[in-house]
């Protein structure tokens, strides 16, 4: 069932190419958005001047940028582990490759030139009602730069979902549900597969809902009577917008997966409790966006129940399966200790860890009093900088390195430490922000909430810092990465 | 103040977590066989995933019962003063703003054109209570001013170039 696909030499140098410049262009896109997110910390710290239209474009550009290189990444890393399992399709990756670039230039467009500023969310009806700030034109150009993304990403799904139900005989198969309900568990299902199966259905529903809000959204600039429903719009944009960035993290995911097992020596099979992890986190991650409406008690009651419910159990598969057995693997397990292996622990403890305010912030009553503050972007970052990057890293540290032990240069353990304690101090600024009530998106702190913008500000250009030295790194190590 | 206890429990939970990290990494050496570690490890996850569950259990009745948010159905009563208010880019339109100390006071909230966030905030600036302001839709919040003082209203809904100066005072006597 699982013997390796077998791809000629051609192949393999065009989609290791391909794998090369995802990540590369990941490294770089992050770096730079990082900059841009030192820039809105110190500004809400008064340790810079910028205008409120400014930092508020600032704050779009953040928004959007890391959110699409986070998918980009994800897929990246997520297409170079699952090729080993499912015949995928070079071309379509550097097919997604450039339409991504088109989408960006279109965002980048709408930002810089058009002045665009109505947040990474696109909240209706803020892109259409900006006060003179931008044109619907910018808007315009936001959301079809958004819509071209989606369309991209749809695409390499696509091969993806064809492939697995190729080889599978469906997705359904290719998740495990069979082996949930009985049939006898086949250890050598990969675990890859069955996160890649995961991720290709909640990611295409959720791009599909998005395409959807947007085509809505652009209807309704140019044809300002055709009114729309401002919760359902609500409800389809964080539908899109959970669905996403979660799936950013359940792809790099397979990188642990894939890379443990090689490090320690150790295997990571398939069982029961994990297929029945990923079977209920694939419902769990469709039907949890109710938690981003909390306060919308409009909302029917049950719905909100639910976003708190599921928002509890949906951290249990982190922190009982995944991360969870990544320290069983490592436990006693004589491990290789490189940038890569440390970035995979790493990785499941910035999960783990993001999971505990995110949980706690899902509950209606914490809610009230944490919604829409630092606490938000806390939970998040933890997850993001500390749950995905790493990941990313890893697979670049991994493939620089050859696939071998890359042992312990100093600068990249030097590099990895300032990276991780400068994001653990930014994290707890945001949280400690949240826990004084300090509302997010604010592009002017009240005097006693500067002290919190500026100790992020040093935390996060710790964080950039650390973050620079593993992509010069990697910048000129992976090129020269050599083919299986 | 419950935003404090969640803090604190996040800072030891993170502690917590952080510890168990550590300690497997100070034993990720020292090879044992695989098969009984995972003997061991796996009996822990099944007392693990039972604790999980059982704080889940716990935890949901007690933060739901008595059911935290505001009935939008029911009428207020009628010692309760309803307000209305009205978000807009970039001020408050509130059709009452001085209450008695001890007053219950039920806000109808929605908004003229984008959404805004409703927030209360004290005197030590410290957020008590929110709900959404959504252009075609009423929230209803309710309210129970214990304290006087000087209280204010904030935005906590990204709603453009002025959302971070989008303030209210409300007067508690
Ligand atoms: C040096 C590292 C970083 C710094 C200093 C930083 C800083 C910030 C700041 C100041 C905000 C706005 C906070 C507010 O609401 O007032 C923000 C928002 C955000 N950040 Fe970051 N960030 C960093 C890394 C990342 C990474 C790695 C990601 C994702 C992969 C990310 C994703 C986001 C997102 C999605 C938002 C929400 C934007 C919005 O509210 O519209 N950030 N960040
Ligand atoms: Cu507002
Ligand atoms: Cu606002």
């Amino acid at each position: 069932m699982s013997e390796a696909i077998q791809y000629d030499a051609a192949e393999n140098r065009a989609g290791l190419t391909g794998v090369k410049a995802y990540l590369l262009t990941s490294l770089l896109v992050f770096a730079l958005m990082m900059l841009a997110g030192v820039v809105l910390r110190a500004a809400q710290g008064a340790y810079i001047n910028i205008p409120p239209e400014v930092f508020y474009q600032i704050m779009t550009l953040h928004g959007a940028g890391m959110v699409g290189i986070a998918g980009f990444a994800g897929a990246g890393v997520l297409w170079y582990f699952l090729r080993q399992y499912v015949r995928l399709n070079g071309k379509v990756l550097w097919l997604n490759y450039f339409i991504f670039l088109g989408g960006v230039v279109l965002i980048l467009a709408a930002i810089l030139i058009g002045g665009f500023a109505g947040a990474w969310t696109f909240l209706y009806p803020l892109p259409a009602q900006s006060m003179g700030l931008w044109s619907p034109t910018a808007a315009t150009a936001y959301m079809l730069g958004l819509l071209v993304i989606g369309t991209g990403f749809l695409l390499l799904y696509l091969d993806i979902g064809i492939a697995l139900i190729k080889r599978y005989g469906g997705l359904g198969r290719a998740l495990g549900v069979p082996m949930m309900f009985g049939a006898k568990v086949d250890p050598s299902h990969p675990t890859t597969v069955v996160a890649g199966t995961m991720v290709l259905i909640v990611n295409f529903t959720g791009i599909a809902a998005g395409a959807v809000v947007l085509a809505l959204c652009l209807f309704n600039l140019w044809q300002p009577e055709y009114k729309l429903d401002p919760l359902l719009i609500k409800n389809l944009i964080y539908f899109f917008g959970h669905v996403f960035i979660n799936a950013t993290i359940y792809s790099g995911v397979v990188a642990v997966y894939e890379l443990l097992p090689k490090y320690t020596g150790r295997p990571w099979n398939v069982s029961r409790p994990f297929l029945y992890a990923w079977g209920a986190a694939t419902l769990m991650v469709l039907a949890v966006y109710p938690h981003h409406l909390l306060m919308d008690f409009v909302m029917p009651p049950w719905m909100l129940v639910m976003g708190q419910v599921l928002s509890y159990l949906s951290g249990i598969p982190v922190l009982a399966i995944t991360a969870y057995g990544a320290l069983t693997i490592v436990y006693r397990s004589g491990i290789r200790w490189d940038a890569a292996s440390a970035c995979m622990l790493i990785a499941m403890f910035g999960w783990a860890g993001g999971v505990i305010p995110a949980v706690i912030d899902g509950t209606l009553m914490v809610n009230k009093v944490m919604h829409n503050t630092m606490w938000v972007p806390g939970h998040f970052h933890f997850y993001l900088l500390l749950g995905l990057l790493p990941m990313v890293i890893g697979v670049c540290y991994y493939l620089s390195n050859n696939r071998e032990n890359g042992g312990k240069p100093l600068v990249d353990t030097a590099a990895l430490a300032i990276y991780f304690f400068g994001a653990m101090g930014l994290i707890l600024a945001f949280l400690a922000g949240g826990a004084d009530s300090v509302p997010r998106r604010w592009a002017e702190h009240f005097e006693s909430w500067r002290f919190l913008g500026q100790l992020s500000a040093v935390a996060g250009g710790l964080t950039l810092l650390g973050f620079l030295v593993i992509t010069l790194r990697n910048l000129v190590k992976l090129p020269q990465a050599k083919i299986a | 103040m419950l935003a404090e206890s969640v803090w604190i429990l996040t800072l030891v939970s993170l502690v917590l977590l952080s510890a168990v990290f550590l300690f497997v990494i100070a034993n990720s050496g020292d090879e044992r066989d695989y098969s009984e570690v995972q003997k061991k490890w796996y009996a822990i996850r099944s007392k693990w995933l039972l604790f999980l569950f059982v704080v889940g259990v716990i935890v949901t009745w007690a933060t739901l019962s008595p059911y935290p948010i505001t009935d939008q159905h029911a009428a207020a009563d009628a010692d309760t003063t309803v307000v209305k208010v009205v978000g807009h880019q970039w001020y408050w339109e509130i059709d009452n703003t001085e209450y008695s100390a001890g007053d219950t006071v039920e806000f109808h909230v929605t908004s003229g054109d984008v959404n805004h966030g409703f927030a209360i905030y004290d005197e030590e600036d410290r957020l008590l209570t929110q709900t959404q302001a959504m252009p075609d839709y009423v929230n209803k919040v309710r309210h129970t001013f214990d304290r006087p003082g000087a209280y204010r209203v904030l935005c906590m809904e990204y709603c453009g170039l002025a959302h971070h100066a989008m303030l209210a005072e409300l007067t508690v006597r």
